[in-house]
């Protein structure tokens, strides 16, 4: 078993340290090898400046957790537990923002909350902004992540302890939170870390006083050009997610519950009592202000012209504008998705099956590393992979790197979506099996792989979504030119006049990303058949 | 996953792997920062005449490129290198980027735009300006400014976005123009300066695209303030891209900083053949004249035809700013963080 183990968990250790530790290290070595290591480390230590932004990071990356979680949590219950018409539209929308570029997301952030907004409040240069920006953008991993492991949980226990008594408060925090916490603990380091690690919207929301690590690396390697400074941050940052990284570690090693395993379709009912339908209604309700309100101002952005409304934005953008058609953008988008999506799978499932069949250290301190690209600065990464990548191979400009940066990213989503699903598959289940004389390979295959399948699709529409985006070290690597949708808005904001278009543009982004969230929901629909 | 699936994958990440490039002579790698552009016609004209291809690489803005470029000047990732702009040539200079070459085309290039050692080859200039909303300031009954001085008057409260230095290129030229006009010593210095544009009520953005699009309120801007930092021939993209027949923006010839964009050719190239064609074919008419309707700048060789939203609406500053790399190089951190201070 051990043998196998370390089979499996071979390609995962490889993979991250060629192209995740070893870019790394060698960059943070380099940077620190390029001045005076002890200065700069006292630099970042007693230069008052540099230690407000570390106090500001921290502590909007928790803030910013907190209020995902206000508003995502009875969002994934209200997803879990009741259907109403419209749940897969409404479910498949939140997962929207999370693929918007920053600037597009500044826009509808500005429209809503700037000097023109229609609520008369102007938050700009206020850390509410940045703030809201987070909530919007990194509420999907909340309402998935949480969401899609509570609507397996069985009802009957909840109603058990009702009906022994205990009320509603009581059934929750000692039944229904103990029972989530595993999924809790894990969407709480995500969106801890995304935001911990923030770079375009603090950029481009924030100000001097409003700005994060991830920002002042990036200002002091390419404005500075002190890598030696900047080395020393990353490695404060590292430290700090490491930290973090650590508490989690130790929060979720408490003994995982067998749970008594429901398909979702069975969990869900219709809302019956006032106060019921009162509660999904208002959830729903902030759902729409937050997520539907923002993405309805882009459609309006796009839809609006010289002369006032009309879709010249949408047909202009199918004859070459800036060297940008919109089906040529899309094209090149998928072109990198779909390898990001398959290496981000195979990678993220070979180490979800090792974590979770691994109760021991080794499971644990792996499951924590898989971790850290998500923390670590992709502004150094990307740095890494020029100093790094270039002996044997030379892969520095290479196209297959665009799809790993994304999958590093990526693959933690896999993980943490599989893993408490590979655990709450029951111990008797697979003996029943094994007695009955089934070869294990049979066992995964009939009892494992239709559970854990439903959970890599929420993680695969996440790492769908992050690769569209051209989330993490892309920003920062030396690439081929290849006009995909990013890139492509970005150019048509980078001239003046072509606002429009640009808007037009990402609102086809956010149609494909539903496409991409709807498929999910019907893979998972199709499949809850198997138990 | 059933194993056969896996290994069929594994075995094409591999494949793909394997394939990245290795150089050759049919072949010139062409590095630029993110907002070059050229017609694909261009290109593949290159590669008719010449049986060589032209693979490009986006290396960000323009700093981030050139500090990019130095990270790797021992195995340099390409052959050429184009957008580095006179705000960082000293940079790219000191730490030794290029190969000399003197290009066959370049005695149609103004020697005002030359560098003397020929070290690298100007291929496209442009002016950093104020523009103004016209209907914006008509709508308040306020002239444009005529001088960087009068922003500082409090008529023009609140109407004023400008670029964060240590983030933006256009951000950096116009606080070179500021430091320029004001100087450095004297009764009203450029520090001076800053302090009543904070006291005024300016707006800093990271980045021309927020500026420009999210706090302007001219053109396709959709914010709030008619007076924003951006280019001289930002009049003609509105005309060119929103169908127009007049420009809703106009620019304060007063304050422009010219930049000026310069290819050069890396050492440490495995091609320096191709490398020169390549930096004569960017001096070539042929792509001079697909410049200014790709990346709005003028094209640096004085035969180029310009076309007529050029003619019709682009202005041409008649004593832009221009500063010494050298004197730029030896003050460029200690002018943005001593900015920092004041507008923090």
């Amino acid at each position: 078993m051990r043998l196998r183990t370390a089979a499996i968990i071979a390609l995962p250790v490889a993979f991250l340290g060629y192209f995740f530790v070893y870019p790394l290290a060698t960059i943070l070595l380099t940077g620190l090898n390029s001045g005076d290591a002890g200065s700069a480390f006292a630099a970042v230590v007693t230069d008052p400046i540099l230690r407000s932004v570390a106090w500001f990071t921290l502590w909007q990356a928790v803030a910013s957790t907190v209020l995902t979680f206000a508003v995502g949590l009875p969002a994934a219950y209200v997803f879990a537990r009741y259907s109403f018409p419209g749940r897969s539209v409404f479910r498949a929308l939140t997962l929207v923002p999370f693929v918007l570029p920053t600037l597009a997301v500044a826009t509808a952030m500005l429209a809503l909350l700037g000097p023109t907004s229609p609520f008369g409040i102007d938050l700009r240069g206020t850390v509410w902004i940045i703030l809201i920006a987070h909530v919007f953008y990194n509420l999907a991993i909340v309402i998935r992540g949480v969401g899609s492991f509570w609507e397996h949980i069985d009802p009957s226990i909840e109603r058990a302890a009702r009906v022994l008594g205990a009320s509603r408060i009581r059934t929750f925090l000692e039944v229904t939170l103990p029972l989530l916490r595993p999924a809790i603990l894990s969407a709480a380091a995500l969106v801890f870390l995304f935001t911990f690690t923030s770079f375009g919207v603090v950029l481009v929301l924030g100000d001097l006083s409003h700005t994060t690590i991830e920002v002042e690396i990036w200002r002091q390697t390419t404005s500075f050009r002190r890598l030696d400074i900047a080395a020393a941050l990353a490695i404060f940052q590292l430290v700090g997610v490491g930290l973090i990284l650590f508490a989690y570690s130790r929060a979720s090693q408490v003994r995982q519950l067998q749970l008594p395993y429901r398909p979702s379709g069975e969990t869900l009912r219709r809302p019956r009592t006032a106060g019921e339908r009162w509660f999904v209604g208002g959830t729903l309700a902030v759902l729409a202000v937050i997520v539907v309100i923002p993405i309805a101002v882009l459609v309006g952005k796009s839809l609006t012209t010289a002369t006032g409304f009309g879709f010249e934005n949408y047909t202009s953008l199918f004859t070459p504008t800036l060297g940008v058609t919109a089906p040529n953008a899309i094209g090149n988008t998928l072109r990198f998705a779909i390898p990001a999506v398959l290496i981000a799978t195979l990678i993220g499932m070979l180490a979800a099956v090792s974590i979770a069949y691994e109760r021991g250290r080794i499971g644990r301190v792996f499951d924590t590393m898989l971790m850290l690209p998500l923390g670590a600065s992709a502004v150094m990464i990307g740095f890494g992979f020029l100093v790094a990548l270039d002996e044997p191979i030379d892969l520095r400009t290479s196209v297959i790197l665009i799809p790993i940066a994304h999958s590093l990213v990526a693959i933690p989503f896999i993980v943490r979506s599989t893993v408490p699903a590979m655990r709450s598959i029951q111990h008797r289940l697979r003996e029943a099996a094994a007695v009955l004389g089934t070869s294990p390979a049979v066992v995964w295959r009939e009892i494992d792989l239709p559970i854990i399948s439903r959970a890599v699709a929420v993680g695969a529409a996440f790492a769908f979504a992050i690769s569209v985006r051209e989330f993490g070290a892309t920003a920062f690597i030396v690439r081929r030119t290849s006009t995909t949708i990013p890139v492509a808005i970005f150019r048509l904001l980078g001239r003046p006049g072509s606002f429009g278009r640009a808007m037009a543009l990402s609102v086809m982004l956010m149609g494909l990303a539903a496409i991409a969230a709807l498929a999910v929901e019907a893979l998972r629909g199709a499949t809850t058949g198997d138990i | 996953m059933n194993p056969r699936a896996t290994s069929a994958i594994a075995a094409a990440a591999l494949l793909m792997a394997a394939c990245s490039s290795t150089p050759d002579t049919s072949e010139v790698v062409l590095m630029t920062h993110d907002s070059f552009l050229v017609s694909e016609e261009v290109l593949s004209e290159f590669t008719e005449d010449t049986g060589i291809t032209v693979v490009l690489l986006q290396a960000g803005d323009a700093g981030a490129m050139v500090n990019r470029a130095i990270l790797t000047k021992d195995h340099p990732l390409a052959d050429v290198l184009y957008g580095v702009d006179n705000t960082f040539l000293s940079l790219a200079l000191s730490e030794g980027l290029f190969i000399p070459y003197r290009s066959t085309e370049i005695d149609r290039v103004p020697a005002e735009l030359r560098d003397t050692e020929d070290r690298v080859t100007p291929i496209d200039f442009g002016d950093v300006c104020l523009n103004t909303d016209i209907a914006g300031l008509a709508a308040l009954d306020i002239d444009p400014p005529a001088t960087l001085r009068d922003l500082t008057e409090p008529a023009y409260a609140g109407l004023l976005v400008v670029e964060d230095p240590s983030t933006s290129s256009p951000g950096l030229a116009f606080l070179l123009a500021t430091i320029d006009t004001f100087g450095e010593e004297g009764d009203y210095t450029w520090r001076d300066y800053w302090r009543d544009l904070v006291a005024n009520d300016v707006r800093i953005t990271p980045g021309w695209e927020a500026a420009y699009n999210l706090e302007f309120s001219g053109g396709s801007g959709v914010g709030t303030r008619p007076i924003v930092v951006s280019y001289a021939t930002s009049p003609p993209a509105e005309v060119f891209f929103g169908d127009l027949d007049e420009a809703p923006t106009s620019v304060v010839t007063a304050g422009c900083f010219r930049q000026i964009e310069y290819a050069g050719i890396l050492a440490g190239t495995s091609n320096e053949q191709g490398a020169r064609l390549l930096v004569d074919y960017l001096l070539s008419l042929r792509f001079q004249e697909d410049i200014p309707l790709n990346m709005f700048v003028f094209p640096a060789n004085r035969d180029a035809a310009l076309p007529d939203v050029f003619v019709e609406h682009a202005t041409v500053p008649d004593n832009p700013v221009t500063m010494d790399p050298d004197r730029i190089d030896q003050n460029r951190d200690r002018w943005i963080a001593e900015w920092a201070a004041i507008v923090r």
